[in-house]
């Protein structure tokens, strides 16, 4: 396989070399001067200086052979033209794009570009998974392009499902639950599993029904 | 470059709304400017809500980096429908491709500058011939 990647800060760098032990074609793109003079020593005929985001650079990075593009500055907009750039001009099939403001991933998406990476975004859901209230829901993963979203739900002491077997949540279309943490254990719940206090409830969800499922399994509507 | 756009756009009677990160730029449109300033940066959707890109008939964005005017053009054009959006792309080669095939319409001040050598040099060449 031949990956191009453009933007040679600690995560170009790591992937590229990762990617040539694996027995890889890697050609990085690096724009800083200093931060390419180190990379040359360390990545040799695998790296090339220029700006990422022009087009002669790109092609003499060879774009029009990649199989796969990835965008991985610190710059957002640069991450989108690389990619756009790949897609739509040179026909790449599969293209990686950085999001370094979370803020910017409806930019992304709006754009059609994806998959995207946030290590911020991915920082921030474990910090909420860590640190969240117990009559919240937990956002586990969001399946962009199918639609759905996997969320966690504790059954504490004043759940209203505590004590019920899943049958009797009449759970609605679009609420599915998974799986139930128990401890150490996993269950994988049938109709008759009944819920107790301390279990952690995985559902997958369509959008929009994250207020319902709170409503059914932490805390009644007021 | 867009502070000149903005007041003379302003002097022929447009209601004109200005984004820039730094306050600086406010002083280069000068103390009688009497357009608006929004202060942060153009690429956040919410600021440019705030600048009133969704009542706008012309989109300009005239920073000094390339992929950034790009990028924002699309949100204004994909998101917004702003019926004339215009971007300043230095670089003729991006220019070109983002106004063939994404219909964009950029300005490529590096482009104008090739071509004005140019037709000098050629008006030299038809005047010793």
């Amino acid at each position: 396989m031949f990956a191009l990647i453009i933007g040679g800060g600690k995560v170009g760098f790591n992937l590229s070399e990762i990617l040539i032990e694996m027995g890889n074609e890697v050609m990085l793109v690096e724009r800083r001067p200093e931060r390419f003079n180190f990379l040359k020593e360390r990545l040799e005929e695998s790296v090339m200086y220029g700006d990422g985001t022009e087009i002669y650079v790109l092609e003499q990075g060879g774009i029009e052979r990649a199989d796969v593009v990835v965008a991985v500055t610190g710059d957002d907009e640069d991450n989108i033209i690389v990619s756009q750039l790949a897609k739509e001009k040179y026909g790449v099939q599969k293209t990686i794009a950085r999001v370094n403001n979370p803020r910017n991933q409806q930019t992304f998406d709006l754009l059609g570009i994806a998959p995207t990476v946030s290590s911020t975004a991915a920082i921030l859901s474990l910090i909420e998974h860590e640190v969240v209230p117990a009559d919240r829901l937990v956002h586990l993963l969001t399946l962009r392009e199918q639609n759905l979203e996997i969320v966690e739900a504790a059954i504490t002491g004043r759940s209203p499902a505590k004590g019920k077997e899943i049958n009797e949540l009449n759970l609605p279309e679009g609420i599915l639950i998974i799986s139930i943490l128990r401890g150490i254990h996993s269950i994988v719940p049938s109709g008759s599993t009944v819920l107790i206090e301390g279990d952690r409830v995985l559902a997958i969800l369509s959008p929009g029904m994250d207020e319902e499922l709170r409503n059914i399994l932490v805390e009644a509507a007021k | 470059m867009g502070s000149n756009v903005a007041k003379t756009l302003l002097r022929e009677g447009w209601e004109v709304t200005v984004i820039d990160e730094s306050k600086e730029s406010l002083l280069r449109l000068g103390e009688d400017y009497a357009g608006g300033f929004i202060l942060g940066p153009g690429l956040d959707i919410d600021i440019l809500k705030e600048a009133g890109v969704e009542r706008a008939d012309v989109f300009v964005a005239s920073t000094d980096g390339d992929n950034t005017n790009l990028v924002i053009c699309q949100i204004a054009l994909r998101q917004f429908n702003v019926p004339y959006v215009v971007s300043r792309v230095q670089d003729p080669f991006r220019a070109q491709f983002y106004s063939d095939q994404l219909g964009i319409k950029t300005v490529s001040p590096t482009l104008s500058t090739i071509h004005m050598l140019l037709d000098g040099i050629h008006r030299f060449q038809r005047s010793e011939s």
